[in-house]
């Protein structure tokens, strides 16, 4: 009885205590507010105000080119509301529409309309100049109507999708008959050549992110978010994964292919994004590369499951994952959307690779009774290095 | 990987490799570019024969400065600057000569140099150009400047007067609050300016500390063109059948790169363009033009549909040119040009346009319309 009353005392005690933890919790909130009050009721950083005019910022997100001249999407990242005052382009001033009208918030957005008969494949540079006479230049190297969501721009371009993305995969994949009968050895060498294959993709992911990241307005923080992206998709990827126990097999050939898939996705965007910057002067001998280029990503998908016997719609169905983010991906980026957008995916994309990578790592490790020593086999460090040399070798087919 | 594609593409955009997959997409885009900028092209033409009364923005079509400058809050309008000339206070010195005294101040000023760009203006009297100081061949000049601005400054006048007064370092540079006298003779005759000459030589030039200095000559010094002369002097009935205007060519660089965000006449870009300067017709027109351009070597003038002739440095009284339709001036060069409508009968009352000939200056804000009627301007 004493022993059920004195606990129920310390509960009591407890949530006294709870209540009390509650109100010291709301301390620090009432100085914040009471400080933020006083900065602005009172303006005490007034002595700091030396007379210098505001830091402007403007970051062109958007470039659309159609018959009724051009349109862009800008976005504001000054210190105080900025205004618009002239838009030059080839050094001319031109009548604009400004929507929203006025003046723009920091991290605002506004379509700026000008009625520019520009000239088919050539350069134009738009200049923007703010009402403290400061200016902002945008250049459009070269000028080609933006492509609309129309069947007639959507069909070729998932043509051409499915070269560079489903195509390779499916290719990659059809060496799996050829694979069964590898023996230990092969295997390992095959999954270390998979391993060399995503740090090559990693890397190259990455840069392509971080150079995304770089053309998005400076509030994003770009790096940054590209970082704190990757880092989340590879965290959210690995919870995911081991639910019940590391993947192996099919799991583990999934996500192989979701990560190829996201990394695709992000190409397709840069592709997509070259057709709206008119700069998809694709030749025959590019595609091939690519193709050639992208086929070790189906080889990778192929050899967890060497030890297994899935169906054929299975394989297919591997492809598409790993292949069809590249036509979703060129259909977004022909629509010339904000390069964050493009950033963020491949920044999630690195960290799906990076997952793959460390899952492909610890089954190669299990395969070996988890001896450290297995990995540094003569056949798995040579499947490493030729796993990297290869994507190396066949880039060099497609970097010009 | 794909992004390298990107930049092959802008370096050899002329390539199309007749790729089976590309060449759907990349045709598709190109026919489409085509099309539209017929289109647009056309739209323009429409836009231009279809207004039924003539506007003189069509006239350039779309491209032209956006909005209108607040003049009331600038203080000066570049209309009212064209003929707004400053004869100063004229009084008899003990010897029997004409006096004439000036008031210059300097000011440190934010004006709207085109709609809605804002600019930190060094200024003479609040005003850029400066006022357009006038005076006869042979008067005494006395110029009290004061100095309110932020920064040393001076008046350097070009014409003939003692080093003392020169307005450089040393010679009537002031500092902020201080006051100082020039005073010499009016010579030689001619279209003249004056501008700051502290230094930084440039930077006080192109924030705004420039104006026009008018010397009319004394048709009793000049027996052989006494005609001449005195419709150079203002104040004559000669000259009051001229349509006289003061135009300068001047230019800013807004954010300061070194190259000129804005050229103009008369400071506001594009300003006679959208409100065109009324000449009559059976009257001949003579503009006082001076370059004072910064950071280009040489500005120019060029008339539509017409042609001039034209004074360098205004020290003449018979022209240095001979019927042109465009004339050069360096930094500091100036002159006088006169015109007339009167005499062809071609020239139909309309719009005609002059700009400066280096097209970007043009189509950065220096263009204006004469608006010749006829009867009274």
């Amino acid at each position: 009885m004493s022993e059920n009353a004195a606990i129920g005392t310390q509960r009591r005690a407890s949530r006294g205590g709870g209540q009390l933890h509650l109100l010291w919790a709301a301390l620090p909130l009432a100085v914040l507010l009471a400080a933020l009050w006083w900065l602005i009721a009172a303006n005490p950083l007034r002595s700091f105000n030396n007379g210098a005019p505001p830091v402007e910022n403007l970051t062109v997100e958007r470039t659309i080119l159609d018959r009724d001249g051009l349109r862009l999407l800008v976005r504001a990242g000054g210190s105080e509301p900025m205004t618009i005052a002239q838009v030059q382009i080839d050094s001319a001033y031109w009548q604009f529409e400004q929507t929203p009208a006025g003046e723009l918030e920091r991290g605002s957005t506004a379509w700026i309309a000008v009625p520019f008969p520009w000239v088919l494949g050539e350069t134009h540079r738009v200049t923007i100049v703010t009402r403290t006479g400061a200016t902002f230049e945008h250049e459009i190297p070269v000028a080609v109507a933006t492509p609309v969501a129309t069947s007639g721009n959507l069909i070729p371009q998932a043509i051409l999708g499915i070269f560079v993305g489903i195509l390779p995969v499916a290719i990659g994949l059809m060496f799996y008959p050829a694979l069964r009968g590898a023996g230990p050895a092969t295997m390992s060498f095959l999954l270390a050549m998979t391993i060399g294959l995503l740090a090559f993709l990693l890397v190259d992911t990455l840069e392509d992110a971080f150079e995304f990241a770089g053309r998005s307005a400076a509030l994003f923080q770009g790096s940054t978010m590209v970082v704190l992206a990757g880092v989340a998709a590879f965290l959210l990827l690995m919870g995911i994964s081991r639910r019940e126990g590391p993947p192996s097999g099919l799991a583990l050939a999934s996500y192989i292919a979701l990560g190829i898939g996201l990394h695709n996705l992000g190409e397709g965007l840069a592709i997509g994004a070259a057709f709206a910057a008119g700069a998809a002067g694709l030749g025959t001998f590019l595609v091939m590369g690519f193709t050639l280029h992208n086929i070790t990503e189906g080889i990778g998908i192929a050899a967890p499951l060497l030890r297994q016997r899935p169906s054929l719609w299975t394989f297919a169905a591997l492809a598409l994952l790993a292949g069809g983010p590249a036509i979703i991906g060129m259909w977004l980026g022909s629509l010339a959307y904000a390069p964050q957008w493009s950033a963020l995916a491949l920044a999630i994309g690195a960290g799906a690779i990076l997952q793959v990578i460390v899952e492909v790592g610890a089954y190669l490790l299990r395969s070996q009774d988890n001896r450290f020593a297995a990995l540094l086999t003569p056949s798995t460090l040579v499947g490493c290095g030729i796993g990297v040399a290869f994507m190396y070798a066949t880039a060099m087919l497609v970097k010009i | 990987m794909m992004r390298r594609w990107l930049s092959f593409g802008l370096n050899r955009r002329g390539f199309i490799g007749a790729g089976l997959i590309a060449a759907g997409g990349a045709a598709v885009s190109a026919v489409r570019g085509q099309s539209d900028e017929r289109h647009l092209h056309q739209g323009h033409g429409v836009t231009a024969a279809g207004t039924s009364k003539p506007d003189h923005a069509t006239a350039h079509g779309a491209m032209i400065t956006v909005g209108e400058v607040d003049y009331a809050r600038n203080g000066f309008d570049p209309t009212a600057m064209l003929t707004d000339w400053e004869t100063g206070v004229v009084s008899t010195l003990p010897d029997g000569r004409r006096l004439r005294t000036f008031e210059l101040t300097a000011i440190d000023k934010e004006i709207e140099i085109a709609p809605g760009v804002m600019f930190a203006a060094w200024t003479f009297n609040g005003r850029v150009p400066g006022p357009a100081l006038r005076a006869m061949e042979g008067d005494r000049l006395r110029i009290v400047f004061r100095n309110n601005g932020s920064h040393p400054h001076s008046v350097h006048f070009h014409g003939i007067h003692a080093a003392r007064m020169d307005g450089v370092p040393g010679a009537g540079v002031i500092l902020p609050g201080d006051e100082f006298v020039y005073e010499f003779d009016a010579k030689p005759f001619g279209c003249h300016l004056y501008h700051c000459h502290a230094l930084p030589l440039a930077r006080h030039i192109h924030k705004g500390m420039y104006g026009l200095f008018v010397v009319d000559p004394d048709p009793a010094k000049h027996p052989e063109f006494t005609n001449v002369a005195r419709s150079r002097l203002l104040g004559t009935d000669e000259n009051a059948q001229w349509q006289e205007m003061a135009m300068i060519m001047n230019a800013f660089d807004t954010n300061f790169d070194g190259e000129n965000e804005f050229y103009a006449c008369n400071t506001i870009a594009h300003c006679y363009a959208k409100k065109p300067i009324r000449v009559a017709r059976n009257r001949p027109v003579r503009i006082y033009l001076v370059n004072v351009t910064e950071f280009d070597p040489i500005n120019s003038f060029h008339l539509h549909a017409n042609f001039f002739d034209y004074f360098d440095q205004g020290t003449t009284l018979t022209p240095t040119l001979k019927t042109v339709d465009l004339v050069i001036q360096c930094q500091a060069q100036r002159g006088i040009l006169e015109f007339s409508f009167a005499d062809h009968q071609d020239h139909e009352p309309g719009l005609y346009m002059f700009h400066a000939h280096q097209s970007e200056f043009t189509e950065l804000g220096w263009m204006g319309m004469f608006d010749v009627v006829e009867g009274e301007a």
